[in-house]
């Protein structure tokens, strides 16, 4: 709430300076009986930019600082025997320091822990004075600065344009640094996972076993319990999207092409929205839907069929995904098979052919390409998908081709490591970095690789 | 060429024939495309389908009502009706006082048993009503309380009573105790008042959608005023003012990339920056709002580039040509015309972005919350979570209710989604 207050505040400084600056150019208007350069509220806007940035600035600085601040700072109320034991670890202190700020308290904490929490909470208590004085400190100040500068001669309007400029400028940044963050937080932690675990044996190897961490570091002496061979999930990826695959791409692709070529305008323009439609459901639903409704279903279907067909199956999860697909292949098939050059079609016509060998033998060649990279794009969505596996297909790492098993993967193993209580620095938190990070590398990849299909045969057509 | 020349009339014979083959080569094409039309059709109705015939019925639930004698000295044993008074009073014993004048148990295993029929809710409920109207107290009136699951379940047919007792979560002892209750017409099945306005909890009876749902609007609007203003900024530069050079092409290629990343990668990146590095709290709207946006903020940009790119140029040339700056072009004639697009855009990211539940399983929403949420900063949950959460416990009843949760995320994403189609509809103009 103080920080609430706090930005109010500020706007409402600066807005203050906005009334101020504007008066000051209609005035000198008024007095001096000329023209300035630029419009009334331009000088407004300068003097309330003048004002307001800095301050947020100034603002940003010591929110994001002084937490910073405050744990480097700690370690000092950190008595020695505790920092000089065997099991210490800073993170782990500095959580409970800032349960014990929060009220959280589990059990009966130390008596240093309980100092210097209080102490924390005075120094949050003198950083919110010492914040809300120079922010306001520095939006007055630089307000006035601003405000100093109004005269005739002042271009204010190209200053404002230059600073608007440069927030736009500042705001496209936003991708590459979330890019960054993306690759900061996965590779760093990824490259501690393999200090613990060498990479041939996590892409290699074919037990996937992550549970028995603590019972190793107990010293139970049963070392190497724990096992991170990721070939099993990686074959369970495989095989879901395999089977996501089979129901997407002969519905998708035959959805397309009706819709692009024997489809009226009417038809066409009630189904594509209704298949997107399918693409819009959220995913969680989709996996409710296949754990409550399809998975029974196949169950009850396989022991009539005589087949053993376990309650969380990769068949289950894979149909249901392949069904999410659908619009993905249809609707960027059907817009590559639309852009195919009218020409073409025409000169097939030209030449007897039917409907039919126009689209399958002049046609599909031509939109193959983009055909080829929807249905990339399509697995990399079905590579990444997270809710319908963690729901219908299991958390038992099977090694198997067989679709009626249970079976894992990468998605689904990441969040099932990383929901919950996380174990600091172990290497089974550690291990769904490095799960992600070959998630990333996967799906970029295809998707780099299918974008290249498409620039390396688009203008052949053309 | 030792091919034998063949006369027109054979020509068109042979034609002829296998025209026919050729026609019904087309018409299975054809034939093919309306099947898997109809298959996706089919998958949608039926997907629909089942989530409504399921979730209809948790909007519903059975309640029995009792006469509850509003003794004050016994609910409010203090007098001043604060949270404290209220807790030490007795009321849930007057309750199950009530139900034991009606069903008359023997013994005090019965009794125990028969307490359960009635959701342990009961005390809240009471405690509630008084604070609302405090000229209850004195007088005996009908209230009407939640059953408990299993008794809901056992109700509409779920535990059916031909199963052997020791296989059923209801004792033949409490069925006969709901038979007698509902020979008094006691039990009436109604519009579920805990679905709407509960919050989470472990009895699927009181388990309801709206700390969630504040949960998934705080998220929201916190997702909204980040990626709004920072994607149609970052569109404007691309597209308007930036020169296209390798920095440009480098902030496209990353756009592109972001789009593609799995949302789950997001929420990793989510727990790693923003709360072991920023030591931001998890599980709260504000971090939720923050992943979402970042991953909201391609969808944003592309439309967005998408909508500048559509306004022609003749409209920048005249404002141009009228002594405009480049920032007065941009803010007083292509943002306003490219609004709607823009709009359109945001609305379909924002419709994502509430849908979304893998990255915010990551930053910890995850967490069983009872509390509403009142502001970004307190810990929250969010609807698809509550679903995913609801969807794992193990009573019959939940899957109602989520079904029912899930009813109302659809019935949001459908009038998101159908605002942006009405908004591309009527306010987008073709140049």
């Amino acid at each position: 709430m103080f920080n609430f207050y706090l930005l109010v505040g500020i706007i409402f400084i600066s807005f203050i300076f906005f009334i101020i600056g504007y008066n000051e150019a209609k005035n000198i208007k008024k007095i001096n009986n000329i023209k300035l350069h630029s419009l009334s509220h331009y000088y407004g806007i300068f003097v309330l930019l003048a004002s307001l940035l800095p301050s947020l600035g100034m603002y940003f600085i010591f929110t994001i600082g002084d937490d910073l601040l405050f744990a480097s700072l700690i370690q000092n109320y950190v008595p020695i025997e505790v920092v000089k034991s065997e099991d210490y670890n800073f993170t782990i202190i500095l959580a409970q320091i800032k349960n014990s700020v929060e009220g959280l308290i589990f059990g009966i904490p130390d008596q240093w822990v309980t100092d210097a929490a209080e102490v924390w909470k005075s120094w949050v208590y003198q950083s919110q004075i010492i914040t809300s004085i120079s922010c306001v400190f520095t939006a007055i100040i630089s307000g006035f600065f601003g405000y100093k500068k109004i005269n005739h001669k002042f271009r204010s309007r190209n200053a404002v344009e230059n600073i608007v400029m440069s927030i736009l400028a500042v705001s496209s940044v936003i991708a590459i640094l979330t890019t960054v963050a993306i690759i900061f937080s996965v590779v760093f932690e990824s490259i501690r996972f393999f200090a613990l675990i060498p990479y041939d044996e996590f892409l290699f190897g074919t037990v996937w076993n992550p549970q028995f961490e603590g019972a190793e570091r107990a010293g139970s002496g049963q070392e190497g319990l724990s096992q991170y061979g990721a070939i099993p999930l990686f074959a369970g990826t495989f095989l879901i999207s395999i089977i996501a695959l089979c129901v997407s791409v002969p519905i998708g692709l035959f959805s397309a092409i009706y819709l692009s070529e024997y489809a009226t305008s009417k038809e066409r323009a009630f189904f594509k929205p209704l298949l997107e439609i399918l693409a819009g459901i959220p995913t969680v639903v989709y996996g409710f839907f296949a754990a409550l409704t399809v998975a029974p279903f196949l169950r009850s279907s396989g022991s009539v069929l005589g087949l053993d067909v376990a309650s969380e199956s990769a068949l289950a999860a894979g149909l249901v995904m392949g069904i999410m697909i659908i619009p993905f292949i249809s609707s960027l098939s059907d817009d590559v098979i639309n852009a195919v050059p009218q020409s073409l079609r025409d000169a097939g016509y030209g030449l007897g052919s039917t409907k039919n060998e126009t689209v399958i033998k002049i046609v599909l060649p031509a939109a193959l390409p983009g055909v080829v990279a929807s249905i990339i794009l399509a697995v990399s969505r079905a590579v990444g998908e997270t809710m319908i596996v963690v729901m219908a297909a299991g958390l038992a790492a099977n090694l198997t081709a067989n679709p009626l098993e249970a079976v894992t993967t990468v998605t689904s193993q990441i969040v099932t490591i990383l929901v919950g209580d996380q174990e600091f620095e172990s290497a089974k938190t550690l291990s769904a970095f490095a799960l992600a990070l070959t998630l990333i590398i996967i799906t970029l990849g295809m998707n780099f690789y299918a974008l290249h299909i498409v620039k390396k045969y688009r203008e052949q057509y053309e | 060429m030792n091919k034998k020349r063949i006369t027109p009339l054979e020509a068109t014979n042979s034609v002829k024939k296998s025209i026919v083959k050729r026609r019904s080569k087309d018409n299975r094409l054809k034939l093919y495309g309306r099947i898997a039309i109809g298959l996706a059709v089919c998958f949608l109705l039926f997907l629909f389908y089942s989530i409504f015939t399921k979730g209809f019925p948790g909007f519903f639930q059975y309640y029995v009502t009792l006469d509850i004698n509003f003794d004050r000295e016994r609910i409010d044993p203090k007098g001043d009706l604060s949270d404290n008074s209220l807790f030490d009073g007795e009321a849930s014993k007057i309750v199950n006082e009530s139900l034991f004048s009606i069903i008359e148990p023997k013994g005090r295993k019965a009794k125990k048993q028969a307490k359960k029929i009635v959701s342990s809710g009961k005390d809240v409920r009471i405690a509630k009503m008084v604070k609302n109207d405090p000229s209850l107290f004195g007088t005996i009136t009908k209230v009407k309380f939640a059953l408990d699951d299993d008794i809901d379940s056992f109700l509409r047919g779920y535990i059916k009573r031909e199963t052997p007792e020791s296989e059923r979560r209801v004792s033949d002892k409490v069925i006969g105790f709901v038979d007698k209750l509902n020979q008094d017409g006691r039990i009436t099945y109604e519009f579920s008042d805990y679905i709407l306005k509960g919050s989470a909890s472990g009895n699927p009876e009181m388990a309801g959608i709206k700390g969630a749902f504040i949960g998934s609007m705080l998220t929201l609007s916190v997702c909204l005023l980040i990626s709004f203003p920072l994607g149609v900024a970052t569109a404007v530069y691309l597209e308007e003012i930036a020169k296209k050079n390798r920095i440009t092409e480098f902030i496209e290629v990353n756009i592109n990339n972001l789009a593609a990343v799995p949302s789950v990668v997001f929420g990793i990146m989510g727990l790693a920056i923003f709360i072991s590095i920023f030591g931001m709290p998890r599980s709260i709207p504000l971090v939720g709002g923050m992943v979402l946006a970042l991953m909201t903020l391609p969808t944003i940009i592309i439309s967005s580039r998408a909508a500048i790119r559509a306004v022609p140029p003749s409209v920048r040339d005249a404002a141009y040509g009228i002594g405009a700056s480049k920032l007065q072009v941009i803010f007083h004639h292509v943002i306003p015309l490219a609004m709607p697009g823009m709009l359109t855009g945001t609305i379909i990211g924002m419709a994502q972005a509430l849908g979304e539940t893998a990255p915010l399983l990551m930053i910890g929403m995850v967490a069983f919350i009872v509390d509403i949420p009142n502001s970004v900063m307190d810990p929250g949950t969010v609807l698809p979570v509550q679903i995913f959460m609801w969807a794992d416990f193990a009573e019959r009843m939940f899957i109602q209710k989520t079904s029912a949760a899930i009813i109302v995320l659809l019935g949001f994403l459908i009038s998101m989604n159908a605002l942006a189609v009405y908004l591309r509809k009527k306010l987008e103009r073709r140049w």
